[in-house]
């Protein structure tokens, strides 16, 4: 019986999200006397993946297949499935990103596990029953959810569990083969095409991010958003009435029916603050509201607000960065 | 083609969130329902591909109790050609997934469509656990979805990024931004929405495997700090010493 964690790795590298899942993974092995097992999907270095031990993982199970570069639902699930199998895993911990939930629905069918996704705490476990706290009603509301059955899914939040770091500590590489064939692959990529990000950060997992509204009156205007966040080493976004009349590309938009977003950081430059922009950011840990309206909304569920006209805010707040920096 | 929409009933979006005295439940007093929004993504695409093949059928499923009926008829009014309730409430992802793989199995449907997620619970698994139950593959989330024959292109969004895929029918796609812009009914939609079939089933006797203790509010929000427009750069300063974010 063990804890099963799945790392997401890009270009060789573990992404963020998967050092707090299987930081996760790791605190919920120790809570049940157990250690946590790591199986790898995507393009892996046997350093990097020995790294978790950092994380607490004492094995990591790696299959070399190729084919696993890009996300393969069919593939990826059959991998988990017989990591799960071997390891004969009660827990499977992945990241609440596209990969995880789309696999961890797949799994919970296969091994006939509960699941909750969006988790946003360590489970509270008492005697048989297993609890945990998960979001819902876009960010509105929490949900204390009990999972049943020998085994349970959990798939974690992203910036809401602090990544552990153990200096020094190395976890085991150990290679694995899930004897996955062509069929495995029916619905492999016939392309992938990776989105102009600026400065190379990944909205979805950035700690940092600095968005825009209609305040910002038009796309020639976004240099400003983008030299903050530069400046920052923020990912940059924007609302849904802005991505629709095409300022911005689709990827960037936050909000209730765009991409959720959870950073350290989030600051609104001209977002009046809708109740569905809302939903997408009201899981940030700090939010800072820049308007030249007093009365926008968005203040009322701000950390920190100023009231001015974002044209001269904004290279102020560059400036002071870079003073800073 | 035969394309089964399956839609949620879930709390309009701007609903100040509430629950019952027990915590157990949304408080659905005085609260406006609506088609998921993401829902609406799959209906209108499959109304789109239908009219462009010049047949074919798009049927809609909602697994729900009567009061979800006006909008199965407001999806019907956009442009559905029919409709089934199972009669039920949705205990969890896992029991209205086996509703609608029920359902699928029996209907011979070439694509079945649906939101990402429903924007009340945020599961993101219903459209996975149905591939797997009727042992298809899954396009989640889907972007994009053009038919040729029997085989579906898609474009399925990743962190960063988009993948192109090319899948046979039968298959289940969960859908999203841009896939389209959301139809909404017009008169000659609604009065011929009346007249439409709507069947409704009993559930399957499948359990759920999950379920909520209880439901909270969000801690309230301190307020906010102003900072005077003049000296904006003192905000960088707070944003590191006294926030510690950056």
């Amino acid at each position: 019986m063990s804890v099963l964690v799945v790392v997401e790795c890009d270009g060789g590298e573990v992404k963020k999200s998967s050092l707090e899942v299987a930081s996760y993974g790791s605190q919920v092995a120790q809570m049940l006397g157990t250690t946590a097992t790591a199986v790898a999907v995507g393009e892996a270095t046997e350093a990097n993946l020995a790294q978790l031990g950092e994380q607490g993982i004492t094995k990591v199970l790696h299959d070399a297949e190729p084919r696993l570069k890009d996300f393969v639902n069919g593939a990826y699930t059959k991998l988990i499935a017989a990591a799960a199998q071997k390891e004969d895993a009660k827990i499977i911990v992945l990241a609440n990103s596209n990969i995880g939930a789309s696999v961890g629905s797949r799994l919970s069918i296969r091994l006939q596990a509960s699941i909750a996704t969006n988790v946003v705490e360590l489970p509270k476990i008492d005697g048989g029953s297993f609890t945990v706290k998960r979001g819902a009603f876009s960010g509105k509301a929490f949900a204390d959810v009990k999972l049943d059955g020998d085994r349970k899914i959990i798939a974690v939040k992203k910036n809401s569990i602090e990544a552990l770091h153990e200096a020094g500590k190395t976890a085991q590489v150990e290679a694995f083969s899930a004897q996955l064939s062509d069929a495995d692959f029916a619905d492999a990529p016939k392309q992938v095409v990776m989105q102009d990000q600026a400065g190379g950060i990944l909205l979805p997992e950035a700690d940092l991010v600095v968005s825009g509204g209609r305040g910002m009156k038009g796309p020639e205007n976004w240099n400003l958003i983008e030299e903050l966040a530069k400046a920052l080493g923020a990912a940059t976004a924007c609302s849904k009435p802005v991505s629709d009349v095409d300022w911005r590309p689709h990827h960037e938009h936050v909000g209730q029916t765009g991409i959720t977003v959870s950073p350290n950081l989030y600051i609104a430059c001209g977002i009046s603050g809708a109740i569905q922009h809302l939903a997408g950011v009201n899981s940030s840990k700090v939010i800072v509201v820049i308007n030249k309206d007093p009365e926008a909304p968005f203040f009322k569920a701000a950390d920190y607000g100023i009231v001015g006209d974002v044209f001269d805010v904004l290279p102020k707040l560059t400036q002071a960065v870079k003073e800073l920096n | 083609m035969k394309f089964l929409v399956c839609i949620s009933n879930v709390p309009d979006t701007t609903t100040k969130i509430a629950f019952t005295p027990d915590n157990k439940e949304f408080n659905k007093a005085g609260v406006q329902f609506v088609i998921n929004p993401w829902d609406e993504y799959a209906l209108t695409r499959a109304i789109e591909l239908k009219e462009a093949q010049g047949g074919g059928t798009v049927t809609v499923l909602n697994v729900g109790e009567a009061d979800t009926e006006p909008n199965i008829r407001k999806a019907l009014a956009i442009g559905a050609d029919d409709a089934i309730r199972v009669n039920a409430h949705p205990k969890d992802a896992f029991f209205v997934a086996q509703q609608i793989a029920s359902i699928a199995k029996d209907g011979g449907y070439d694509v079945i469509l649906m939101g990402k997620e429903s924007i009340d619970y945020n599961g993101f698994q219903v459209h996975g656990m149905v591939g797997e139950l009727l042992g298809i593959p899954t396009v989640a989330p889907a972007m994009k979805l053009d038919l040729s024959g029997n085989t579906a292109t898609l474009e399925r969004e990743i962190e960063g990024g988009k993948e192109i895929v090319e899948v046979n029918t039968p298959f289940v796609a969960s859908c999203q931004q841009p896939m389209c812009e959301p139809r909404i009914p017009n008169m000659r939609g609604i009065m011929t929405a009346r007249t439409k079939p709507l069947k409704v089933v009993e559930a399957t006797a499948d359990a759920a495997r999950t379920e909520v203790a209880a439901f909270a509010l969000p801690p309230q929000k301190q307020g906010v700090k102003l900072i005077p427009a003049e000296s904006a750069g003192d905000l960088i300063r707070l944003l590191r010493n006294e926030a510690k974010v950056i």
